[in-house]
């Protein structure tokens, strides 16, 4: 039994947060709202630190890390709000490395050194009420079903056409990497960004550290890749793990912050953080983060050691994840009272993460419903 | 990053899971057609049952070996506890005295409370009780008012009256903390004795609760003559042992909430056999949702393992995982509800006595409420609560409260 850090993940992870503290993430995430100037580029620090190659393989160019590897850089960027292109890079290189294609060889170490960015183009698998795949629609909440190839008679290669709405990491990216139906059986796609028929429309919502982009594809040259429909599932529960972990590390400032400040400000004479009414809000937030973490470890270990367990794992991270940093966020706004709502505050910068985040790949009900599916099925089997 | 045992630990977990497999028919058969009914026979035979256990050495893992246990860590207890429910037998009768008063014996009792109480009470031969809580004692528990009263010659007669005593209607002993100075202030008048259950001057009633199961009790003390060397850790400093005693629950609750049968596996049974409920939206995401926070807790344990195996003590953030089973646990009798209708509220119903045993359980082994403040204080470092009671003495803290009637 053991759930503790490793020296060397401690390590990742005190690097990570000195790396991202050379930058005012916070301030600069208020100015972009303010359309003061871009937010600072950090793919930079990213590739000095070796993040982009964090699950690639040795013989790829990469450190051949695992899932919670990764899972703690993210918590870093949640800590501090830090638009580091991971989310969109990682699943698609995890998608790539599952594949032995020569397209899929060839790509691995320029994204592994960062040398060139991929997004992953996200789609949510079957589960035990709908049997087809899907992708967030860019309104409302009709499921389409993801995009379809063709076979384009040219070995290992084929044409893909259809839409993914607001995709991590999307604008900007070097190479989409995702899912789409072959004769209705999934197959894994690799798109170069400047491909014909490929556009990607830039978006933002709320969250001005969160780029995003809607991607339309129409005929566009893709590299088949021979990935068994597992990994193309796992990469979907890999980037809710990530995102999962970006909001426990969101969570850990916001709760920071506001016990900091219950403590010195008073009232009645005495610190806020002594009624209980307070305290015992602060310590809701401290209990949904301490089970968001718990269920990290939870999806860390199965990625490993119980793949089978990976969905529901995964799931129940994000589930808990989401719900706690919308809890977070808003407890951090009250303690803080009617200073915690202005512009000027950063409690707004992670009440805008949560409300976005929450939103985004499939949405924390739908990784909800996704754990009552798999134990369901599970039950009953 | 792992869940395995270590080369040591699968090798004990070899030799519990052969024991166990060898001696499965000598168990007390609590559920089925077979099973016993009688309450007296069920007590009977689970006792000669955690003799059996002590003796192969599954009980009281984590005691001293001159005490009868088996000097392990409590890797080793967990892997015994995993293994019994595995088994699907009985564990032992008396976890509360093996589990916490046990413990507490050991690190303050002296060496002939050791001698005399121990090894009957790891093999089962007398039963132990905890005698903390009063009626006007519970979040605040150094109010108690049971008096033991020193006499001329050193032995002292006790008073007063305890609750949410669990086994004393069988118990033989039990652990008691008693207020013998009420001119020291609240926390210092305090003294922590052994107490016999069975003798002239006690009386044990039991507590009937919402299901109609009487699994506490009221026990009464009408001056009741003690021993001087019934004194354990000393006259005036019952409080410290209590905070032993509470430290060993801790670490029992922290490492035992599915052991109360809530978990996410379980409760998603009930709504998978309602085709119909498994596909309704609002159901899954209700279900999803409490199950997310069970499943975490399973890996809040886990987490609490390895800092036990690290040689680190679990501090009070333990608590807050009894916090979600108890809510997990009323969400999912809420959700069972609401799909089977009231049949899920028939008196036999394993799911009507879940929804009857649960709101009492949430102030059994402190309040919600005073868990978090604990941990607010403890883990987050807030200030604590303004308090009227420090530094009086425990006499004048009464005067107050009666002249304010």
């Amino acid at each position: 039994m053991n759930l503790a850090l490793s020296d060397e993940q401690v390590f990742l992870r005190e690097a990570a947060r000195g790396a991202l503290s050379r930058f005012k993430t916070l301030e600069a995430a208020r100015d972009a709202l303010d359309g003061k100037g871009p937010l600072p580029d950090l793919w930079p620090v990213a590739c000095e630190a070796g993040w982009p190659g964090l699950l690639v393989d040795d013989a790829h160019g990469g450190a051949g890390l695992d899932a919670f590897d990764a899972m703690l850089v993210l918590g870093e960027c949640g800590r501090v709000l830090a638009g580091v292109a991971l989310l969109g890079h990682l699943p698609a290189t995890a998608i790539l490395g599952a594949s032995s294609v020569h397209a899929a060889g060839a790509l691995l170490p320029k994204l592994a050194s960062g040398e060139q960015r991929a997004a992953y183009l996200p789609a949510c698998p079957p589960n035990d009420v709908y049997d087809s795949w899907c992708v967030d629609p860019a309104h409302g909440s009709e499921r389409p079903a993801p995009p379809a190839a063709t076979a384009s008679g040219e070995e290992g290669h084929v044409t893909v056409t259809g839409s993914f709405a607001f995709v991590p990491d999307a604008p900007g990216a070097d190479v989409l990497v995702g899912v789409a139906l072959l004769d209705g059986a999934p197959v894994g796609v690799a798109i170069k960004g400047d491909s014909e028929g490929v556009s990607v429309e830039a978006v933002r919502r709320y969250d001005a550290t969160r780029s995003l982009g809607h991607v339309a594809l129409k005929d566009a040259r893709a590299a088949l890749l021979d990935v068994p429909e597992e990994s193309l599932a796992a990469a979907w529960y890999l980037a809710q793990s990530l995102l999962a972990a970006e909001s426990v590390g969101a969570v850990e400032t916001a709760l920071e912050v506001s016990v900091a400040y219950a403590k010195e400000r008073h009232t009645f004479g005495r610190a806020i953080g002594s009624y209980q009414a307070v305290k015992h809000s602060l310590t809701e937030v401290l209990r949904q983060q301490e089970n968001g973490r718990s269920l990290l470890y939870y999806a860390g270990w199965a990625r490993q050691g119980s793949p089978g367990e990976f969905p529901l794992a995964a799931s129940a991270a994000r589930s808990v994840a989401g719900h706690a940093l919308d809890t977070a966020a808003r407890t951090m706004i009250s303690v803080h009272g009617g200073i915690g709502a202005t512009w000027e505050h950063d409690a707004p910068l992670y009440f805008r993460r949560a409300q976005l985040s929450r939103r985004l790949l499939g949405g924390t009900g739908g990784a909800t419903d996704r754990v009552a599916g798999e134990l369901l099925v599970g039950a009953a089997a | 990053m792992d869940l395995d045992d270590t080369p040591e630990q699968a090798a004990h977990r070899t030799r519990v899971r052969t024991w166990l497999e060898e001696h499965r028919s000598e168990a007390p058969v609590l559920r089925g057609p077979d099973a016993l009914t009688d309450e007296d026979a069920i007590v009977a035979a689970r006792r000669v049952w955690q003799g059996k256990l002590a003796e192969a050495g599954l009980a009281g893992v984590t005691w001293p070996k001159e005490y009868g246990g088996q000097g392990l860590g409590p890797i080793e207890q967990v892997i015994c506890n995993q293994e019994i429910a595995r088994a699907g037998v009985p564990g032992i009768l008396d976890a509360i005295g093996v589990g916490m008063l046990g413990p507490t014996l050991i690190a303050h009792g002296s060496e002939e409370q050791k001698g005399r109480y121990l090894g009957s009470m790891l093999h089962g031969d007398e039963v132990w009780c905890q005698l903390f809580s009063e009626p006007a004692a519970g979040s605040d528990l150094a109010a108690v008012q049971a008096r033991a009263r020193l006499q001329d010659d050193g032995s002292w007669r006790l008073s007063g009256q305890k609750v949410w005593t669990t086994n004393a209607q069988f118990a033989a002993h039990g652990l008691l903390l008693a207020r013998t100075d009420v001119d020291a202030h609240k926390h210092k008048g305090l003294t922590m004795f052994v107490v016999p259950i069975d003798a002239p001057g006690v009386t044990v009633r039991g507590l009937r609760q919402i299901s109609g199961e009487a699994e506490f009790n009221e026990v009464f003390f009408d001056d009741l003559a003690l021993d001087a060397d019934a004194v354990v850790g000393g006259v005036g400093n019952g409080w410290g042992t209590a905070m032993t005693t509470l430290m060993f629950e801790r670490v029992t609750i922290g490492l035992g909430g599915e052991g109360l049968g809530f978990n996410s596996a379980r409760f998603a049974g009930a709504i998978a056999a309602d085709e119909h409920a498994s596909r309704d939206p609002e159901v899954r995401h209700r279900l999803g949702a409490l199950a997310a926070e069970m499943l975490a807790v399973r890996f809040t344990g886990y987490r609490t393992l390895t800092e036990l195996q690290r040689g680190q003590i679990p501090g009070p953030e333990a608590g807050l995982a009894k916090v979600t089973i108890v809510n997990g646990a009323i969400a999912a009798g809420e959700l069972i509800a609401d799909v089977m209708g009231p049949d899920a509220l028939a008196e036999d119903s394993e799911w009507a006595y879940m929804i009857s045993f649960l709101p009492g359980l949430k102030s059994a082994g402190g309040t919600e409420e005073i868990l978090r403040n604990t941990i607010g204080e403890r883990v987050l470092g807030l200030p604590p609560e303004p308090r009227l009671d420090k530094g009086i003495p425990f006499s004048e803290l009464r005067a107050k409260e009666a002249a304010k009637v």
